[in-house]
């Protein structure tokens, strides 16, 4: 538990650190003051650029989600209260993309936590040339997500793909097959598996940091009491690794809730609308049939989503501190 | 310390919701933003432009670029930047940078008048455009830029779909061009090529789930006569007859395997690639296909392309209008300067001289020496073509009854849903977005 306790990022005393413990002598809250002052004034910028370009756009489309913009110029439109809302939660494509979406970001989690710890127990074992396998396997995490799935796309070309040949050639599969035409399924599943492949290591170096936080001593006491290595993984690292687990966990969960560019670059959607997902949905319903005010409800009913989301695990995360030995 | 974490939440979200509730309070000053109009103006008619252009078919790169230098030649006092996206980008590209005023001058398609012109995402150059040039210009091609009597840009690609064949593959199964003037001809020599073991997937389409999916159909609808909207427009009507012979067809050279599967990941651009390679005998495509299939630099088959108009169906063979037009957009600040480089690019000088890419809008054009010259064997078919030519709807709403519509298409093609049903389910959907 201790150790879990110290090993925990912790951004509170940013927040609070802000506050002055109140002082007794009107001469030092005098000197704070201007302490105040000044960090406010060297705030000001930063705080600037997050209202013009977070709060205040959030807000708008907060507004526009009400009326019915149709348009992307400035102009009068006439409001419709909720009728955006209850329109889009009634669209059955909307649902199909919300199942696609749940998928998209349960496997592709799973998966990347999985295979990250996998990698990250690798990259910390005290190998040889260990520097060169950290800085390879940051490779695909560098990677912009558009240069990713145009490769993915590439390699999975039902015509000239390497995936195929390779398959093919080690006599896994028959033939060529087609990997994001015709099968909807398929297609997603290829999709996670682009995000997979990318996003792991950035799981892995999560991890990693996590992992090298954990004392050595407690693997030699727990070796000592005749423990082997995969109690001492469930018993030791997985319990103290689990604050870091967490938070790259929020952080993936949310990621992939948003999922849009991978899919645009590689299906476009299709086929079927079987790789569409809610953030896709939304591009489609905001800029390529301009019913902006769509678009706008349905991103806030996706941060609603993940703030239930990221609310959920933050509470079982703390269960889970609770109840541990 | 585990307590911290509830109160951080807490905390964090009352602080995060304060502060949008103070960007709320200040964007709900007005829905529509600050300002007035489009923001745009006529401007000196000198200076710099920028041109938003796509990426594929029609003109190339390298001949946008070629026609903007020598543009600046001739007008030393405008300068213009070009820039290209995929066609799939384009819409939504103009849609994005229309209140910013990004581009001056944008490549529309015949599909978007409606909804440009509505909503005055592109200036009505009617009273600009000359007399001379509603005449000059083919019918297709005028058709491109207007909507409801107004026009909303200058033709400038005029194109439809051909029917380009493997002359090698056709010779090999002993099967004959002129045969291939009727869809039941190209069945039947799809047929013959497979048995003969000439080719194993003799045809291959654009049918990704993209507005080219669209085109084919188009396309298949007019030969079987059918048609998108009832006469009066004022309801969906593809759902049936020629619309629903048209699906039929399309999944049935799938289930015979005559089709390539790989079609419904396709693009215009995979479709020439697969041709290009000889891994088809016959595919549909716009004109800019004969030149490339018959480049050695980037075909396997050059010299053995043929070309022939659409074939005919049950009832004639339009081709599905797929011309472009170059506009104006209302967001641009030197509309004068503009407009002097979308006439000078659509001119029937400009147009003959690059030909070989897209063939020209005017219909003197084609009895040019010079156009003639470019492409001697798609001309006489083009001449013909031109002439019978189907539209998609134009109506202002057009893009999202076409997401619908690819998407049910895609249903029936991969087998998720009867022709019928997936057609009566875009109608059903696509019905409330015709007003």
């Amino acid at each position: 538990m201790t150790a879990a306790q110290t090993s925990r990022p912790a951004p509170v005393s940013a927040g609070r650190g802000a506050h002055p413990p109140a002082s007794r002598r009107p001469r030092a809250r005098r000197v704070k003051l201007g302490q105040v002052r000044l960090a406010l004034l060297l705030l000001l910028p930063a705080a600037v650029v997050v209202f013009g370009v977070v709060l205040y756009p959030a807000g708008r489309a907060l507004v526009i989600s009400f009326y019915a913009v149709d348009s992307p110029f400035p102009g009068t439109y006439p409001f419709v209260g909720l009728r955006n809302y209850t329109e889009v939660l009634a669209d059955r494509r909307l649902w199909t993309a919300v199942e696609h979406t749940f998928y998209f970001t349960a496997v592709s989690t799973a998966l990347e936590l999985v295979l990250g710890l996998g990698l990250a127990k690798l990259l910390a074992a005290p190998l040889r040339m260990r520097w060169l396998f950290r800085a390879v396997v940051v490779l695909p995490w560098a990677l912009p997500t558009i240069v990713n799935g145009a490769m993915w796309r590439w390699i999975l070309n039902a015509q000239y793909g390497v995936a195929n040949a390779l398959l093919t050639t080690l006599h896994l599969q028959d033939g060529y097959r087609s990997w994001l035409g015709t099968d909807p399924f398929l297609a997603l599943n290829m999709v996670v598996v682009a995000d997979v492949w990318k996003n792991t290591s950035l799981v892995a170096f999560f991890l990693l940091a996590g992992l090298q936080t954990i004392p050595q001593d407690l693997y030699e006491a727990a070796r000592v009491d005749g423990a082997g290595p995969i109690r001492s993984f469930f018993r030791i690292t997985v319990p103290l690794l689990l604050p870091s687990i967490a938070l790259v966990l929020v952080l993936r969960t949310i990621e992939a809730f948003k999922v849009f560019d991978i899919v645009y670059v590689m299906t476009g959607g299709g086929p079927a609308s079987g790789t569409q997902t809610v953030t896709f949905f939304t591009y489609l319903q905001a800029f390529s049939a301009q019913r902006f005010s769509v678009g706008a409800a349905l991103a806030y009913l996706t941060v609603l989503t993940i703030l239930a989301l990221a609310l959920l695990y933050l509470r079982l995360l703390r269960q889970a501190e609770l109840s541990a030995p | 310390m585990a307590e911290n974490i509830g109160e951080l939440s807490r905390r964090g979200i009352l602080r995060l919701s304060a502060l949008a509730g103070a960007g709320l309070a200040v964007g709900a000053c007005d829905v529509g933003g600050s300002g007035k109009g489009d923001g745009g103006g006529q401007g000196t008619g000198e200076g710099k432009i920028t041109a938003l252009f796509m990426k594929q078919a029609g003109y190339s790169e390298d001949d946008i670029n070629a026609m903007t230098a020598e543009f600046q030649k001739a007008y030393p006092k405008i300068t213009v930047e070009p820039s290209f996206v995929a066609y799939e980008a384009l819409h939504d590209k103009i849609v994005a940078a229309a209140p910013a005023g990004t581009f001056d001058v944008v490549l529309i398609d015949v599909i978007w008048p409606a909804e440009f012109g509505s909503k005055r995402i592109v200036t009505d150059v009617s009273d600009q455009f000359p007399a001379s040039w509603k005449t000059g210009m083919l019918g297709g091609a005028l058709s491109t830029a207007s909507y409801h009597n107004r026009y909303y840009g200058v033709p400038w690609i005029l194109d439809t779909k051909y029917l380009f064949y493997n002359t090698d593959m056709l010779a090999r199964a002993g099967v004959d061009p002129a045969s291939l003037s009727t869809w039941d001809g190209v069945l039947a020599a799809a047929r013959a090529l497979k048995d003969k073991n000439v080719v194993e997937l003799p045809l291959v389409w654009s049918w990704k789930q993209a507005e080219a999916l669209v085109c084919d159909y188009t396309q298949l609808v007019g030969a079987f006569g059918g048609k998108f909207l009832s006469d009066d427009g004022k309801s969906v009507a593809f759902n049936s007859g020629g619309g629903l012979r048209a699906l039929e067809f399309m999944k049935q050279t799938l289930d015979a395997k005559l089709s390539n599967p790989n079609s419904m990941e396709s693009l215009e651009e995979d479709v020439r690639k697969i041709f290009s390679d000889g891994q088809a005998a016959m595919a549909l495509n716009w004109t800019y296909m004969f030149n490339a299939a018959n480049d050695p630099q980037q075909s396997k088959i050059a010299g053995k392309v043929g070309v022939a108009t659409t074939p005919a169906g049950t009832s004639g063979g339009p081709g599905v209008n797929g011309s472009m037009a170059l506009s104006v957009s209302s967001g641009s600040k030197n509309q004068k300067a503009a407009w002097t480089y979308v006439s000078y690019m659509t001119s029937a000088g400009v147009q003959n001289k690059y030909a070989k890419s897209s063939l020209p809008c005017w219909s003197t054009s084609y009895d040019d020496s010079q156009v003639v010259a470019a492409l001697p064997q798609v001309v006489p078919v083009a001449k013909k073509q031109l002439a019978s030519l189907i539209e998609r709807p134009q109506v202002p709403r057009y893009n999202e009854i076409s997401l619908i519509l690819q998407a049910e298409l895609q249903n029936a093609l991969l087998g998720k849903k009867t022709p019928q049903k997936a057609l009566d389910d875009a109608a059903g959907a696509g019905r409330s977005l015709l007003s």
